[in-house]
């Protein structure tokens, strides 16, 4: 097999960098003792709101953890519930205690990889899935069938014969997911800043936003230009890895990260616009930590990463915002708020737009299920939180949701038609597009997905 | 015949449905310990019930076969009453969250037990009403664990506890019955016995909550002292001036360290001790009692004086205060979190023992408490993973309990007896004192399934005579009293 075209050459780990072994020097039993048994995390945690049992609990997983750093063997049930976990931090940010439990779910999801044989079902999926969402090429290339597919309403006749959900719940899942495919327009790799340029910065492009969302992309780049910054858009880029640091494949993820680190080495600003992606991209420093040549390159990456949103609060607004008029409902994505923290700035930016309401949605703090490749792997679990999210996103009466991470998006509209409603979606960036070029409301609004 | 445990799982299984039933041992350890570490035990079998109907099931099943049973909220318990027993089955209940009716004009909801102290709050918050009972762990306790533990909360010193806050409880009696307890019934006050019987008289299945209205004002102060003896004079002039604060919290340089660290609640500086008071109620009445307030801290000899200018401000505040416990883990590896109670005014006298026990046995001991009703929570710090020093933190905590008994205090504000201080329960009550209790108990439970082996240090079985000991039995004479 040839290699996708939009991969730079394989960039290597320094000579004797052996992935550490992350179980070993006890900073997993560390990291265990940290947590004190308060089940403050409980409900926050998707999976106990979900079923109410202590192992589907971040208490519970811990608890597990313990007994396998302690020396029971993973078992089948053990590894379910590892699996079970969306990693949505909503516990971090719930725990008094400061327990890094994002930390041990990744380091227990390398284990599991390292050590637990999975049935062949259910490694296919996941090969699949980690070789196909990771690259953008391949996401390309699986556009245009996935389009005719769609027009010529095959997916309406799929979906009614539920012949794929015998076949695989997970790529039932997947096919239920794709968004409507529109044209995807390619960015050029630098866009000029309008009027006086007050910064230079890099912009990821991202795999499933690139491919899926590429309206999301445009926007965010004029966007940033319109608020007079210089964007380099570097062709080199690649995946940044985070479908797979997410899910204990470490050392794919630390080639990711390297790629990425090489590919961005000349800005000194980064913006995402994805919340999986910078959370990934702010935890490079502590991936390559072991990694004598790519450590400081790994930091300096980490440090210059920002959220569009958190960057664009930083700048402080320039460009004039003309209204929206329009009431939206802002989605917390886990990445963006329990990883990076993310909350005010794209509030405030909502906010700043005339015209426009924000309304919270009801239990903010918890995951849409969406998670990475999650609604994928966990299809019926994932079913039922976007089945809550979505109830929550319909009390709040909005016309458009507004969230800031591709997965989400695709994960609550699903869930929404589930339920027979359609709401218009959009990223933050491209409400803040809408406003700074005076197009009002409706371009957003007709969209509905 | 005999039930094993086994037979009683294919049982339980098939009453309350395969995936109700936890039986595999790396998902039950999951289960060996509430918010209390130091004890463990795994249980023989889990369920998950749905519904009162079928904790009666598993009730019933359980007496038939003579295997015990402990009833589990969300496992937030700091005194392991709900301990499981190896031998016997664990029935928790934190499928069981529904909020079943919400009735604003008569002030009540009706709630299963696995709901969460809050999530009350929160349904009713849009009618003005909350539910008034608020443990530092409030966002995960259950209404049923309220119960059984008779819950208190920095706002009990004015509210009271949760029994004045519950106005019935259906509950499965250990013979399996599914019977109601209303306050306010003819006879006995046996909805009084039930709330805070630990789980050993029977298991709440449904509750009538009592709601209360929201105060139409709260004023929230946070006063840094360089000591506590400077804070503990500031709660008695308060309480001496005839003010009933909604709460009255205090917290030593120690706890505040760790709850700075764990939540960067941003209290002053260089403070010995801060106190937390709160007044709600009517606004001329809070504006005049704050103001008084305002002067006897000050009085007191306070440095600082922050004044809640909102609610983002006063749950900045109260963060720190709620965060307190689980904080601590932030500046030591492992606590214990005692619980006792002494006379408001002895409370300068006992701090200064508590700190002279742990300078003399080398110890560190943070101070929080709820300063209004001498209710203290000292936190025993130590390193779990230094030979003895468990045993030295236990030794420091119980007499921390003696001085506490000594002072004319109880051995347990809030937390319950559990399993963890049963065995302090003969050192504050003379052995009559203790059977008398056991007497109740074996009214309700006279097999002993319910919750065996939690507050008395040694159970006893319901046909035994009472009090194997020399000397008159202790309640001859006396039984028409019962």
């Amino acid at each position: 097999m040839t290699a996708p075209q939009d991969l730079p050459e394989p960039v290597v780990g320094s000579p004797g960098a052996t992935p550490p072994d992350l179980l070993g020097e006890g900073e997993l039993p560390k990291l265990l003792g940290d947590c004190v048994h308060c089940g403050f995390c409980l409900p926050t945690c998707p999976t106990y709101v979900l079923w109410g049992e202590e192992m589907d609990s971040p208490r519970g997983r811990i608890h597990l953890m313990q007994q396998h750093a302690e020396g029971t063997p993973l078992s089948g049930p053990m590894v379910e519930h590892f699996d079970r976990c969306l990693g949505c931090m909503a516990c971090v940010t719930a725990c008094p205690s400061g327990v890094q439990y994002d930390r041990l779910i990744e380091l227990t999801r390398a284990e599991v990889e390292r050590e637990h044989p999975r049935p062949l079902r259910e490694r296919l999926v996941r090969e699949a899935i980690f070789k196909l969402f990771p690259y953008p090429a391949r996401l390309r290339a699986l556009r245009g069938p996935l389009r005719a597919y769609q027009k010529t309403g095959l997916d309406r006749l799929v979906r009614r014969s539920g012949v794929l959900d015998r076949l695989s719940p997970s790529l039932a899942a997947m096919e239920r997911l794709a968004p409507p495919l529109g044209r995807a327009p390619r960015l050029p790799e630098r866009v000029a800043a309008r009027g006086e340029r007050r910064a230079t910065v890099g912009m990821l492009t991202g795999c499933v936003q690139r491919e899926f969302f590429p309206g999301v992309n445009a926007a965010t780049a004029r966007v940033l230009a319109m608020e007079g910054c210089d964007v380099i858009i570097p062709k080199s880029q690649g995946c940044c890895g985070a479908l797979s640091l997410h899910s204990g494949r470490d050392e794919e993820a630390r080639d990711f990260a390297r790629r990425t680190i090489v590919a961005f080495e000349a800005v000194d600003v980064i913006v995402v616009n994805a919340a999986g992606c910078g959370s990934a991209m702010k935890e490079y420093a502590r991936l390559l930590a072991d990694d004598p040549t790519w450590a400081g390159r790994a930091e300096a990456l980490s440090v210059k990463t920002k959220d569009l949103a958190e960057f664009l609060v930083d700048i402080g607004p320039r460009a004039e915002r003309r209204p929206v008029p329009a009431t939206v409902a802002y989605h917390d994505a886990c990445h963006l708020a329990h990883a990076q923290g993310v909350r005010s700035q794209p509030r405030a930016l909502l906010t700043g737009i005339p015209e426009l309401t924000v309304r919270e949605i009801s239990d903010p703090e918890v995951c849409c299920g969406s998670a990475g490749t999650y609604n994928l792997l966990q299809p019926e679990a994932a079913a039922e939180l976007g089945d809550r999210k979505a109830l929550s996103v319909r009390a709040t009466e909005a016309e458009l949701l507004v969230a800031a991470n591709p997965g989400c998006s695709m994960q609550i509209t699903t869930a929404l038609a589930r339920q027979g409603t359609r709401i218009a979606v959009a990223h933050t960036a491209e409400v803040l597009d809408a406003s700074l070029r005076g197009l009002g409301a409706g371009p957003l609004l007709r969209r509905s997905s | 015949m005999e039930t094993t445990l086994p037979a009683l799982a294919e049982r339980l299984a098939r009453a309350l449905g395969d995936e109700a039933v936890i039986t595999d041992p790396v998902r039950l350890r999951t289960y060996e310990c509430d918010g209390l570490t130091n004890h463990r035990a795994m249980p023989a079998i889990v369920v998950l019930p749905e519904s009162a109907e079928q904790i009666a099931a598993v009730v019933r099943e359980c007496a038939a076969a003579g295997i015990p049973y402990v009833a589990r909220g969300s496992g937030t318990g700091l005194s392991g009453g709900a301990l499981p027993r190896t031998d016997g089955v664990l029935i928790v209940t934190s499928r069981m969250r529904r909020i079943l009716e919400i009735d604003v004009p008569n002030q009540r909801a009706v709630v299963e037990p696995g709901v969460i102290n809050l999530d009350v709050t929160r349904a009713v918050r849009p009618y003005g009403y909350y539910f008034a009972p608020d443990p530092s762990s409030q966002q995960i306790c259950s209404v049923g664990g309220n119960v059984a533990e008779n819950s208190g909360g920095a706002h009990c010193l004015k509210y009271g506890f949760t029994a004045h806050h519950v106005l019935a409880c259906e509950i499965v009696t250990p013979d399996g019955e599914l019977v109601t307890l209303a306050a306010g019934d003819p006879g006995y006050d046996l909805l009084g016995a039930f709330i805070g019987s630990e789980g050993t008289l029977g298991i709440t299945t449904k509750i009538t909550v009592r709601l209360t209205r929201v105060p139409e004002t709260v004023q929230t102060l946070l006063a840094a002292y360089d000591s506590i003896e400077a804070g503990g004079t500031a709660v008695s002039a308060i309480i001496g001036a005839g003010v009933v604060p909604a709460a009255i919290e205090m917290m030593d340089a120690l706890s505040i360290e760790a709850a700075e660290a764990s939540v960067a609640c941003g209290y002053p500086p260089g403070a010995g001790a801060v106190l937390i008071v709160e007044l709600d109620g009517p606004e001329p009445e809070v504006a005049a009692q704050f103001a008084e307030v305002e002067r006897l801290c000050r009085e007191a000899g306070a440095f600082e004086i922050r004044i809640a200018a909102d609610d983002a401000a006063r749950a900045l505040i109260w963060k720190g205060r709620k965060s307190a416990f689980a904080a601590v883990g932030r500046i030591s590896p492992a606590y214990i979190v005692q619980d006792g109670v002494i006379p408001r005014t002895a409370l300068p006298q006992v701090l200064a023992s508590i700190d002279a026990l742990s300078a003399e046995s080398g110890v560190r001991v943070a101070n929080v408490f709820h300063a209004g009703d001498g209710n203290l929570h000292p936190l025993v710090l130590f390193d779990d993973a230094e030979p003895g020093a468990a045993e030295r933190a236990e030794e420091v905590s119980g007499r921390i309990l003696d001085l506490c008994i000594e002072h004319g205090g109880s051995i347990t504000g809030e937390h319950g007896v559990g399993v963890d201080k049963a065995r302090y329960m003969p050192r504050m009550f003379s052995d009559a004192d203790l059977d008398t209790m056991q007497m109740v108990r074996c009214g309700f439970d006279p097999a002993g399934l319910c919750n065996p082996g939690k507050v008395f240090p040694t159970p006893r079985l319901c046909g035994e005579v009472p009090g194997v000991r020399k000397g008159p039995h202790p309640y001859e004479g006396k039984a028409d009293i019962f």
